[in-house]
């Protein structure tokens, strides 16, 4: 297997690719990305925790203009993944609204998005529809 | 107790394309404007809060003093998203409340028009070597790979999450509000656009992020207002007329995000206008129900049904069924956003926080012409700077 490099740094590669949260060690608040302490209970001590692979859709748009560059139409949710909130694309689905609905069970997936000149692939991530 | 706060003068320019004017010259008119309206002169002011977030370096306030007089009174130039202006009034509000002078003025001025999507940028290609970087360790752009950074994509998913939780929504009702605002502003001079659009015109525009079509969207534009505040103690000081045409300024409060679950996920909208509403109507001692007419930030048709709630201008979970009833139009039970809004009056990003309390000073002034509420007595702005920062001003007519 080629190297790999994942988008985001709370995005873990290897056999079962899973998203990680930042959760603060006092009050159990989570977040994504690096942390100088916690928002809610000013606690500075977090430890990582894995994110299930499967949540719900709670809300979407379908983005049809964007920034240049960027391929349009998509759609960006925020799917609820066992009470954390996590922020994607909805991938593997048609970006209609008589497709994507309020509710649908999704599965996170992983993809590459491209090889940089050393070789290395870098991985994306997305929810994608339930069976 | 504090004395009361008053608005003496106050003004908006025209809203729209303004190639021949430059940042200067709009903030310069709506400080003017202001000035004379008030029956003051730059030598009254004791304190600036100034607002403009696209004009580039050096501070607009200092820019402006040279324009408009010298007078070496301190200026706190302020930046709080589409919450400046209102930033500025509140640090005019509060110098004059804390006693520290009995005049303030406060402007914000933007030069938008032309301007196409805010926020995102464009995506760079990607880059030749895969380098985390920032506090998530991006190798590459974000936006449009973990879902959207622009504006009309975040609020519609704002919108749809509201519908999502307590039903009824769905794209024609959101257009509805729409039709509502470009309607409104038919009897706005100084709106950007001045056109009714029927609920066809607005569903078959432009998608931009669904559910919000192009008119569906805050209108950029340029445009300034400007506002004169003095203390009661000052107020007794000057004509009757002045004092006639004062607004009180029952109400003036700024809020951020309290820590939620989701918060720094998708902006959450609501705690903080909620909040800021309910410190709001506390300070003023009047309640909803009161309200002659409501400016809301409409950035985007699903963002005004939202606020519906977060202000109380309805139950709980109730913003569609308060659109249905009628309530919002100019002949409803709350008029919300007579001047036609964001989607039609039109957003000068720093300008809308002082643009919005004008709007509402005309109408209880009676000076609304065309467009008048009728006997309007008590009056609420409100804006939201994405971030957050939400601004709620209560308004009377003097007594």
């Amino acid at each position: 297997m080629a190297d790999q490099i994942p988008l985001v740094d709370y995005l873990v590669l290897g056999d079962n690719p899973h998203l990680v949260a930042r959760e603060c060690e006092q009050c159990g608040s989570r977040y994504f990305g690096r942390r100088n302490a916690c928002a809610g209970c000013f606690g500075t001590e977090f430890k990582t925790v894995r994110i299930p692979d499967e949540g719900t859709l709670e809300t979407f748009t379908i983005v049809a203009q964007a920034a240049p560059g960027i391929p349009v139409p998509f759609v960006s949710g925020v799917i609820d993944v066992d009470g954390t909130a996590v922020r994607a694309n909805v991938v593997n689905v048609e970006p209609n609204p008589d497709k994507v609905t309020m509710g649908m069970k999704l599965r996170l997936t992983t993809f590459p998005i491209g090889v940089d000149e050393a070789g290395v692939e870098a991985i994306s991530f997305g929810y994608e529809p339930v069976g | 107790m504090s004395e009361d706060i008053w608005i003496l003068g106050i003004h908006m320019t025209k809203f729209g394309k303004h190639p021949d004017k430059d940042t200067l010259d709009l903030a310069s008119e709506a400080v003017m404007g202001a000035l004379a309206d008030g029956g003051v002169t730059m030598k009254d002011i004791g304190v600036m809060g100034a607002g403009n977030l696209m004009g580039g370096a050096g501070g607009i306030g200092q820019q402006l003093q040279k324009q408009v007089g010298q007078t070496g009174i301190p200026v706190y130039n302020v930046a709080n998203a589409c919450a400046t202006g209102a930033t500025a009034l509140r640090v005019a509000a509060m110098a004059v409340k804390a006693g520290e002078v009995d005049c303030g003025l406060a402007v914000g001025v933007e030069k938008l028009a032309g301007a196409g999507l805010l926020a995102g940028g464009s995506r760079a290609d990607n880059s030749k070597n895969w380098t985390p970087q920032g506090r998530q360790g991006a190798v590459a752009a974000l936006d449009g790979r973990v879902g959207t950074d622009t504006m009309p994509g975040v609020f519609a998913q704002i919108g749809m999450e509201y519908g999502h939780r307590y039903g009824g929504t769905s794209f024609e009702l959101f257009a509805r509000i729409s039709e509502k605002n470009h309607s409104h502003s038919t009897l706005n001079p100084l709106a950007s656009y001045q056109k009714k659009m029927s609920l066809k015109e607005i569903m078959g525009d432009v998608m931009i992020a669904y559910p919000n079509t192009r008119p569906m969207c805050s209108a950029n534009c340029d445009g300034a207002a400007a506002a004169v505040v003095v203390s009661d103690s000052k107020l007794k000081k000057l004509s009757a007329e002045q004092r006639r045409r004062a607004v009180k300024i029952s109400a003036s409060i700024l809020t951020t995000d309290p820590w939620e679950d989701a918060c720094q996920v998708l902006p959450n909208v609501n705690t903080l206008t909620r909040n800021a509403a309910r410190q709001a109507y506390e300070q003023a001692s009047v309640g909803p129900e009161d309200l002659d007419l409501v400016e809301l930030h409409d950035c985007f048709a699903t963002a005004e049904l939202v606020h519906y709630d977060n202000l109380m201008l309805c139950e709980e979970g109730g913003a569609v069924d308060f659109f249905n009833s009628g309530a919002p139009w100019r002949d409803g039970k709350t008029p919300v956003n007579v001047s036609g809004g964001l989607e039609s009056k039109g957003h000068p990003i720093s300008a809308t926080g002082i643009a919005n309390i004008w709007e509402v000073c005309t109408h209880l002034r009676g000076e609304g012409g065309a467009r008048q509420i009728e006997g309007a007595k008590v009056g609420l702005a409100h804006v939201i700077g994405l971030g957050n920062a939400c601004g709620v001003h209560i308004l009377e007519k003097a007594a």
